[in-house]
């Protein structure tokens, strides 16, 4: 027994070197959500009705959630979240971001590039007035000028190996595009077959620009040119290299959290978790005496692991989750409190100090573990059919109930053992 | 220190008086409910806008009041938060209705005209020139032609409401400035600390997402308690769990807080809680019945003599919890008033149920089962 207990206190201290080491700095360490951080919340639903027939809503979707991953990665947001909510929907977080609209335009657009032939031999005039030949459509470039292409896209983005912005001789941003082996073969192909043709570069249904095929172009390359700033050219290039979304997506949801709410939220709550288990520290040590500060010692440790936990874990931490993690206070001192009284009476059973600690220890085991067994399975369906403050709520209960079965029951259990091995008591201080 | 000692205290003869007291209790929750017209669902429920601003001076609810009046958003709710010093204000404007009004404006034109031949007709429905012609005719078409775009005339009335709240929120938002800048003009500027729109296409999934998460857990607890324990027990904490999520509901709406997603958060702690209490008690009563079966005690003896035992971790557990959701309460800010009061009082109730319907509850219906 006493063996043992030395080696519960070991992994005590080997888990307080990794839980430090886990949270430092905490500034950096620990993720916060966005209504403790400012950001932006969206939630983006996939247009089914517009998905290529044949098609996977569950691949297209797969697809979108990787284009939008690279899309953000790329415009530079620090951790970001994007996740899978339901068949449909896409969940993106991106806490601490100052310009949201050039975000939503970036994570919103299809970004699909397609080549097209112009149909000279068609007349447009007549086009125009209904009049569309077969296998033909109309466009228009941003001026609104129109065009009458051929429907077939002879090469789409998914050829695309690269894109950079470059500068022309006047000052004017264009992008400049690398094709894959593949991409650029095909490409040559196509401009030898057309010499003279005009070939339409269409981004997301709008005409970019409709040059003249020249020669066969056999090295892979291209350029879009339009009235782009830089900015503009910067984000095509994004929208560009990662590829086009297999289906449009909407923005069902668009949540942005000021970040000066955010600091407030974060201090009161705080203050308010701290004051509340000052309260019950002190609490616990007049009641219990030293028996209470061994409780109060194993709660301090609890809050301690969840908070690496949650650092390792890579869990955010929200508003609901701070009020979890002052329910877990409440659940850990319980599970003491339920110690504590069982063997205060067994001490009143006139039992001697060592041996009323096991049997209030053995008793008040069960009880506990239905309890906490309980709660537990809330959390977990909470967590399970819960989202955003829910989950983030859920999160830290299970982990601060997990955390407090160990300290509150196997920790403080080791340190009576210790203690009362080192030098037997006549009486306890409980 | 020790605040209860031994008691021999006959709880199980109170039920009849506890079952009345808590009936009443009831009761008036759900006459305060009805007399409100139904819960006072929040925004994650029904959709809308919530607009946090900071003022840099002192600010009169009642001129923000009048400055939305005056651009026909009279029926906002304006709350103040924060301390007062702050200056800070909360307008919630519920969108949802306006947008179904409209859209069902235009459905009906649909089907009286027989389908809308030019987007230009659009301008002659009540409720478009509100929120904006171009907002909409953006989204939409009449040709067959342009996919990109949704074909008006095909289009369900839920998807055309969901397309216009998402234009009103964002022109609300805007409104909801301008309006409140013209009435305090140069001398009291604001910040915005927030915008949140909130879509009811979403709503409905959270909605659906929180009752099968109460179905969920209450089947989950339900077989864990009639596997550790027998099946009486399970009732007795059922009917106190539903007790207090009754009770508790019913004092939500006195308070005159909305249901919203984290307070629905709030009530499955409280059934998580209250059933903690429970357990507990049910433990030391199993346990008795093992220990005191020689005895021959009669049922209720062993009942009361369970709730005895347990008392004092009873009342010390509900105070130091009582103690963290009371701090939590009266400084965690507003984001977290509705949540704290919820737990506040389930704190209470789970404890008072514990003692005087879940115990009481597997007595009478072990008498009834002889």
């Amino acid at each position: 027994m006493r063996r043992f207990s030395r080696w519960i206190m070991l992994l005590v201290i080997v888990l307080i070197a990794l839980s430090v080491w886990a949270i430092y700095p905490p500034g950096e360490k620990i993720n916060l959500g966005l209504d403790l951080k400012g950001g932006m919340h969206l939630v983006l639903e996939a247009d089914t009705r517009r998905l290529p027939p044949g098609e996977s809503v569950k691949d297209a979707v797969d697809t979108a959630l990787e284009v939008i991953r690279n899309r953000i990665d790329q415009f530079g947001v620090r951790e970001p979240t994007i996740a899978r909510q339901g068949l449909t929907r896409i969940v993106v977080d991106l806490p601490g971001i100052e310009d949201p609209q050039r975000a939503i335009e970036l994570i919103g657009k299809t970004a699909l590039l397609e080549f097209k032939l112009l149909d000279e031999k068609g007349d447009l005039n007549k086009a125009l007035e209904g009049d569309i030949p077969a296998g033909d459509e109309i466009l228009y470039d941003s001026e609104g000028k129109a065009y009458l292409v051929k429907k077939e896209a002879l090469l789409t983005g998914s050829a695309i190996k690269d894109a950079r912005v470059e500068i022309n001789q006047w000052g004017q941003p264009y992008v400049a595009l690398d094709f894959t082996k593949e991409g650029a073969e095909k490409f040559a192909d196509i401009t030898g077959k057309h010499v003279g043709e005009r070939l339409a570069i269409i981004l997301d249904n709008v005409v970019k620009s409709a040059p003249v095929i020249k020669t066969r172009i056999t090295g892979g390359k291209a350029v879009i040119e339009g009235n782009f700033t830089m900015e503009e050219a910067n984000e095509l290039r994004i929208v560009l290299k990662s590829g086009a979304l297999p289906i449009p997506l909407n923005i069902i949801q668009n949540t942005t959290v000021g970040p000066s709410l955010g600091k407030d939220s974060i201090r009161k709550g705080l203050l308010s978790g701290i004051i509340g288990l000052i309260a019950v520290l002190i609490f616990m040590g007049v009641y219990y005496k030293k028996a209470g500060l061994i409780a109060d010692l194993a709660l301090i440790l609890n809050l301690l692991f969840l908070m690496a936990s949650l650092a390792a874990l890579k869990a955010t931490l929200t508003l609901p989750g701070i009020a979890g993690i002052i329910l877990t206070i409440g659940m850990s001192i319980d599970a003491n409190v339920i110690i504590f009284e069982r063997i205060r009476e067994e001490l009143k059973k006139e039992r001697a100090p060592r041996s009323a600690v096991d049997v209030g220890y053995d008793r008040a085991l069960r009880t506990i573990l239905d309890a906490n067994i309980t709660t537990l399975i809330t959390a977990l369906i909470l967590f399970q059919f819960g989202t955003g403050p829910v989950k983030g709520f859920a999160t830290t209960l299970s982990i601060g109930i997990l955390a407090s079965l160990f300290t509150a029951v196997v920790v403080t259990r080791a340190i009576f053992n210790l203690l009362l091995e080192e030098r037997p008591v006549q009486r306890l201080s409980i | 220190m020790r605040l209860i000692g031994e008691t021999k205290i006959d709880f199980i003869k109170w039920r009849k008086v506890a079952f009345v007291v808590s009936g009443i209790a009831i009761a008036i929750g759900i006459i305060s409910m009805v007399v409100k017209g139904g819960p006072k669902l929040g925004l994650d429920f029904t959709g809308g806008i919530e607009v946090r601003l900071k003022f840099e001076k002192p600010f009169e609810v009642g001129d923000i009041r009048s400055a939305l009046a005056r651009v026909g958003m009279g029926t906002a709710v304006i709350q103040r938060y924060g301390k007062k010093e702050e200056n800070t204000v909360l307008i919630r404007y519920h969108l949802l209705r306006i947008s179904e009004k409209i859209a069902s404006n235009i459905i009906n034109y649909r089907e009286k005209e027989g389908g809308i031949k030019n987007l230009e007709d659009l301008r002659n429905i009540p409720g478009v020139e509100e929120i904006g012609y171009e907002n909409i005719s953006a989204s939409f078409t009449t040709s067959p032609a342009e996919s990109d775009k949704i074909n008006i005339n095909k289009v369900s009335k839920e998807v055309l409401t969901s397309v216009i709240q998402n234009i009103t929120s964002r022109q609300m938002a805007s409104k909801i400035q301008e309006a409140i800048k013209d009435k305090f003009g140069e001398k009291n500027s604001f910040e915005v600390l927030s915008v949140d729109l909130i879509g009811p296409k979403v709503s409905k999934e959270l909605q659906k997402n929180a009752f099968m998460a109460v179905i969920f857990s209450l089947i989950g607890m339900l077989i864990y308690i009639a596997w550790r324990f027998e099946f009486r027990f399970a009732v007795g904490a059922v009917v106190a769990l539903i007790h207090d999520v009754l009770i508790t509901v019913g004092a939500i709406s006195l308070g005159g807080f909305e249901f919203t997603l984290p307070i629905v958060a709030a009530l499955l702690t409280i059934v998580g809680y209250s059933l903690n209490d429970t357990i507990v008690i049910y433990d030391r009563i199993r346990e008795n019945m093992k220990t005191l079966r020689r005895k021959k005690l009669p049922p209720k003896s062993v009942l009361n003599l369970g709730i005895n035992q347990s008392l004092s971790r009873t009342i010390i557990t509900s105070l130091t919890t009582f103690i963290v959701v009371l701090v939590l309460f009266l400084w965690g800010g507003e984001p977290l008033h509705g949540f704290t009061f919820s737990l506040l009082v389930g704190v209470v109730v789970g404890t008072y149920s514990s003692i005087f319907v879940a115990t009481p509850v597997v007595y009478a219906w072990g008498k009834k089962g002889k």
